[in-house]
């Protein structure tokens, strides 16, 4: 059976600008503009722009928002205040990840959820199954178009074309704002460990934003930068990737998200799955690899120890910032210690690889509270 | 895009240069420009024997692993060892530096299912047509996505 595969508002300014296009997700996306080396370099010293409007966004507002949301996600939605935006999970009743989303809070009875393009029908039934009470639950994930600019030249890059002060403008904040006359959400998040930010705008006015944004980046070093990039990026800074690290069958203490798992907030589903891994405590983690020998590890290579498999990589690749080949997987707890070398089978060779802690990078001089939210 | 004259191409996108009873091996600029940044490479040892159509060592971009279908069979002379240190040379030089590995041919008769540059270059036009018809159309054409798919096997 053939699926016609979605395009994104900018898909012909990818097309005019060289872009190779792969499916992901159901969708044409741009994976490289120059090559992934230099796009990802270039968000490391510079600043990069992605097309990230295959992202979904649901809108649950009313009466009873808030207490829905506390409902159906891990995180404490009452803390985020009018204006802020937080890293959270949806879990099924086994505790298992529905989705990892970024909650906004845009009114005050409003919640606006970005979500994984892969999941946005999955996303919205289950919300919609579980959301009770006064609310409204909405897809609009077909009206916005989404460009994340991100990198350290990122605020310099958008200053000129908005009237908002960006320097007030904190991790994990966001505001609705005029950039290049186009009206948007401007948010200070993103999903590469560099300072940036994530622009929402009517999918109408995508092509006109991607346009000027590059216009006025270019002399500063902006470049358009693919999902190739994208990837390493985020698995540098260890961030998981739905369908890889995260799924329905993993639980938040499996994959390091505890501390987006706020057991003392009013009861969510899937909490008590969570309570009682707590105190018995998990049988695999998620840990970060580096290869001792060359090679790249990809997902779903076996993880073995004394002629046993004691786990599976999740995403491997090699980072292009380190120099080295760096991995996610998950590892059974006995065997999860920073340090502890284990081989990687690469179609039928072992290679010895080493637990390291995770992030792969941080940039400097930013604290690791304020990078994940709350 | 340029395709060298006097050397021999695969449908698999490596070209072959023969020299006597060698042949030195290694992947054409097309295919290095599919594959995107080069960041490993696997090759076969000294002595090893491989077979024409199937996989003598593979080359993994940031992206993906890719297998090198031998284009001839043969015995491994020599490899070239710049690249495990440097896979990069590959992106940087295809058709010179970036020679993966030269061998011993066992059959001759192998070189003739090979095309020459003006076939090649023939050939990889074609996959460019059908890759941005694949892009441009919104039906897609059964018989011309099956064979893309074939064609496109080592790119994924």
């Amino acid at each position: 059976m053939a699926f016609a595969l979605k395009r994104t508002p900018l898909y012909t300014a990818h097309r005019r600008a060289g872009a190779r296009i792969v499916e992901f997700a159901g969708w044409e996306m741009p994976v490289q503009y120059t090559g992934v080396i230099e796009e990802h370099r270039a968000v490391r010293s510079h600043a990069g722009l992605f097309d990230v409007s295959h992202m979904g966004e649901i809108e649950i507002r009313g009466a009873a928002a808030l207490e829905a949301c506390q409902r159906i996600t891990a995180n404490d939605v009452a803390r985020v205040k009018l204006f802020q935006a937080q890293y959270n999970l949806l879990l099924n009743d086994q505790g298992g990840v529905v989705d990892d989303v970024i909650i906004y809070h845009v009114k005050p009875e409003a919640y606006f959820i970005c979500v994984n393009a892969s999941n946005i029908e999955k996303d919205y039934a289950w919300i919609r199954d579980h959301a009770r009470g006064a609310v409204e639950v909405d897809n609009q994930s077909a009206m916005y178009a989404q460009l994340a600019l991100q990198g350290p030249a990122s605020q310099a890059v958008l200053q000129p074309l908005t009237a908002l002060k960006l320097a007030e403008l904190k991790s994990f904040h966001f505001a609705f704002a005029d950039v290049a006359a186009i009206r948007c959400m401007v948010a200070r998040t993103g999903y590469t460990g560099e300072d940036g930010f994530e622009l929402y705008c009517h999918a109408k006015d995508g092509e006109k934003l991607w346009n000027d944004l590059l216009s006025a980046g270019a002399p500063g070093g902006l470049v358009p930068v693919g999902l190739g990039a994208r990837d390493t990026l985020r698995l540098e800074k260890a961030y998981p990737l739905y369908g890889h690290e995260l799924d329905d069958r993993t639980t938040p203490l499996e994959a390091g998200l505890e501390w987006v798992t706020k057991l003392a907030k009013p009861a969510f589903i899937g909490r008590e799955v969570i309570v009682k891994q707590k105190a018995d405590g998990v049988r695999r983690k998620l840990v970060g690899l580096e290869l001792l020998q060359p090679g790249i590890a990809r997902g779903g290579y076996q993880l073995i120890k004394d002629e046993r498999t004691v786990g599976r990589v999740t995403s491997g690749t090699k980072s292009p910032t380190l120099n080295k080949a760096i991995a996610l997987g998950y590892v059974s707890s006995e065997e999860s210690r920073v340090d502890n070398v284990i081989d990687v089978e690469i179609r039928g060779r072992r290679v010895p690889t080493k637990i390291v802690p995770i992030p792969f990078y941080r940039r400097k001089g930013v604290a690791k509270q304020v990078e994940g939210g709350q | 895009m340029e395709f060298p004259e006097g050397l021999k191409y695969s449908k698999e996108h490596e070209w072959v240069l023969v020299e006597g009873n060698s042949a030195t091996i290694g992947i054409t600029e097309y295919a290095q420009e599919e594959l995107g940044d080069i960041v490993y490479v696997e090759l076969p040892e000294v002595g090893e024997k491989i077979v024409k159509d199937d996989p003598f060592g593979a080359v993994e971009s940031v992206k993906a692993v890719s297998d090198i279908y031998a284009p001839v069979s043969g015995t491994v002379l020599e490899i070239n060892d710049v690249l495990p240190d440097n896979p990069e040379t590959i992106n940087d030089d295809p058709y010179g530096d970036g020679w993966m590995i030269r061998v011993e041919l066992s059959d001759k008769d192998d070189l003739k299912d090979l095309m020459d540059e003006d076939e090649y270059a023939e050939y990889v036009a074609q996959q460019k047509e059908e890759e941005d018809d694949d892009e441009d159309d919104e039906e897609e054409d059964d018989d011309e996505a099956e064979e893309e798919d074939k064609d496109k096997d080592k790119d994924k």
